[in-house]
């Protein structure tokens, strides 16, 4: 066994866990701002691959105004949403907006399955930097996961900034602790839902077009949400970097349990990880441990 | 409209409130059980699908609909009475020892899972079951000794004491039995104490607690009701469809489930066979519009994913209750007839109130 090797099986689990991560973020900016799980975030993902894809092969625009105008639509999408069919509902027990979710990530997967020519195939996302590698003394990197990691700690930078500097950042926090207070203190909480919204369609689109180069676009790839899950359990649910670090700890625990232990482990690893993890620290790593005082 | 005098406090509790129910209750039996002889084959075999997944679908609502315990995984409590069942028919065990054993061995791994919702609750709780199903998934298609793997299995036909249920009538007849049975169950058992506790759980943890409801007991003995019910079903399922392999029990199942119970009407028994109804119907509508859709729309494989989606986001906005719920709406609407309201079955509003500190 050699270094170079562990070290290869280290970068893939990094770059695997940061696109959990990202999917995880959505999870927790959504559930930090409406207390609401959104089943579809993984077929927002989906959309937003299949939407640079379609930009970049049909439209035939260069990769670097696809970029930004996937992020930009899918967060009016995210908007869209939210207005349509997220925010009549919003009240009603938790459940409700689970099974509506599940219901949008249904229809986006068959829809998207619909589309005559295109919606069946796997096809390869055309980017720039595709199949390059880096070599640092025998360790090959596959440029592709450089990309995700540096992109997911860019992102990661902005939110924090968003969060802790701007105007609307603070509002955000100020409505996810609590929002009838927010609503007196004069915050507009429904556009900040919003927002919130567009923002986690923007993080899964990015997390999309990201991905996509490393395995295939096709209608089924929104299934890797379920794995995100998992990672914003052990992060802790409702924290913006727990969702980081415990997409982290999913990526990288399968990446080692594909590699060390016997074939099948790796499909389970992460469902393992939350359970234990559920059972014995059920606020996950940097989860809030609330008590109701009576 | 029907006004009940009661005179006797047993009468909150009668299993039929009022002659209309066991008129209207006996000919639905009555109905059921001519069916071999006035549907045609593939309409029973169709009907035998709505019991079965009637059955799993009660487990479910046990648990959902009366607990307030959501469980994205059922399949896997299916998949496991499936393969017992499958296993121990081809050993050659009498179909009610089987059976039972499939029923209890998915209780047994219900009682499981639901230990980890003793800590967690909400969305947690739906995150563990889903989990736990994607590692029992994993598990049928790795113990190949057993299950046969991804390559699938082959299941005997049903049998007990040297008698054979080998057509579909006499099947139709064991899947009628067991549904009966079932429902006949699930209602005596919520009209029990036990019944009662379920609810008041699922209507307040803190109110139940405090009313003396030991939390732990009930939650754990409803997983493994629930489960138990989903080993039965899978039992007949697996007779049903003679044929297993692991990816009939991965999330898509479970969602199904969850959706049959939602479109059904949580809360409700008559929603769990409704639901049953709607999931096992919906697919030959679907054909049946193919013809009458153009081409591009009619014959793309989405078409079914779109339809689900759809029916489940205008259910979940427009009719919380489910199809059981409009029945009721139908039902007061002519109860009432000419003074029945827009309002009277109105959600209420509410703001966003947090379970976090629940």
């Amino acid at each position: 066994m050699q270094l170079a090797q562990v070290l290869q099986v280290l970068m893939g689990g990094v770059a695997q866990g940061c696109i959990y991560g990202l999917i995880a973020l959505g999870f927790c900016l959504i559930y930090k701002a409406t207390e609401t799980v959104s089943f579809a975030q993984g077929d927002l993902m989906m959309l937003g691959a299949f939407l640079g894809l379609t930009l970049l092969t049909v439209a035939g625009l260069p990769f670097w105004i696809t970029v930004p105008s996937v992020i930009l639509a899918m967060g009016l999408f995210g908007m869209l949403l939210e207005r349509l069919v997220v925010s009549p509902i919003l009240g009603q027990p938790a459940f409700s907006i689970v099974m509506l979710t599940i219901g949008i990530g249904y229809v986006a997967r068959g829809a998207i399955t619909m589309i005559p020519g295109m919606g069946t195939d796997t096809r390869a996302l055309e980017v720039p930097y595709k199949g390059e590698v880096l070599e640092f003394g025998g360790v090959v990197l596959a440029v592709e996961q450089l990309v995700i990691v540096a992109t997911t700690a860019v992102l990661c930078a902005a939110l924090f900034a968003l969060f802790k500097y701007s105007r609307v950042g603070i509002a955000m926090q100020a409505a996810s602790q609590n929002q009838i207070a927010a609503f007196y203190m004069g915050i507009p909480v429904k556009r900040l839902n919003g927002l919130v919204w567009a923002l986690a369609a923007a993080v899964a689109a990015l997390a999309g077009l990201l991905l996509a180069p490393i395995t295939f676009v096709h209608a089924n790839m929104g299934f890797i949400g379920l794995k995100a899950f998992p990672a914003a359990v052990v992060g802790g649910f409702g924290s913006l970097p727990g969702a980081i670090v415990g997409g982290l700890v999913i990526g990288l625990v399968e990446a080692l349990s594909g590699f060390y232990l016997p074939e099948g482990f790796k499909d389970v690893a992460a469902y393992v990880v939350v359970l234990v993890m559920l059972m014995f620290k059920p606020n996950g790593l940097f989860g809030e441990s609330l008590r109701k005082k009576v | 409209m029907r006004f009940l005098f009661k005179t006797r406090y047993d009468q909150d509790i009668n299993l039929a409130k009022h002659g209309g129910h066991v008129g209207w209750y006996g000919a639905l039996l009555l109905l059921l059980v001519a069916a071999p002889w006035t549907f045609p084959d593939y309409w029973l075999a169709q009907l035998t699908f709505v019991l079965i997944y009637g059955i799993v679908g009660l487990g479910l609502m046990l648990l959902s609909g009366f607990t307030g315990l959501f469980s994205i995984g059922h399949a896997a409590f299916l998949g496991v009475g499936a393969y017992t069942q499958a296993v121990l028919a081809a050993k050659g065990w009498p179909f009610p020892v089987s059976m039972a054993v499939a029923a209890l061995l998915s209780a047994g791994v219900g009682a499981m899972v639901g230990l980890p919702a003793l800590r967690v609750k909400g969305i947690y709780l739906g995150i563990a079951t889903l989990s736990f199903a994607a590692i029992v998934e994993e598990g049928l298609a790795r113990w190949e000794s057993v299950t046969g793997g991804n390559a699938g299995m082959a299941v005997a036909s049903l049998q007990a004491f040297g008698w054979s249920f080998d057509s579909s009538e006499a099947f139709y007849f064991v899947c009628l039995v067991c549904s009966v049975g079932c429902t006949l169950a699930v209602l005596n058992l919520l009209r029990s104490p036990t019944g009662r506790a379920f609810v008041a759980i699922r209507d307040s943890e803190v109110s139940a607690q405090s009313m003396g409801i030991h939390l732990a007991y009930y939650k754990t003995l409803s997983f493994a009701l629930s489960a138990g019910m989903a080993g039965i079903g899978g039992a007949l399922y697996a007779h049903k469809i003679r044929f297993l392999s692991p990816d009939q029990f991965n999330i898509l199942q479970s969602i199904d489930l969850l959706l049959m119970i939602v479109i059904g009407g949580v809360g409700s028994v008559h929603g769990a066979f409704l639901g049953a109804i709607f999931l096992i119907t919906m697919p030959q509508l679907i054909t049946l519009a193919k013809d009458y859709l153009p081409e591009a729309v009619g014959q793309a494989p989405g078409l079914q994913a779109v339809v689900y989606g759809l029916v489940l986001i205008v259910f979940v906005l427009f009719e919380p209750l489910g199809l059981y719920g409009r029945w009721l709406k139908i039902r007061t609407w002519f109860q009432l007839f000419p003074f029945y309201r827009q309002g009277l079955f109105k959600r209420q509003k509410s703001f966003q109130k947090s379970d976090r500190l629940k």
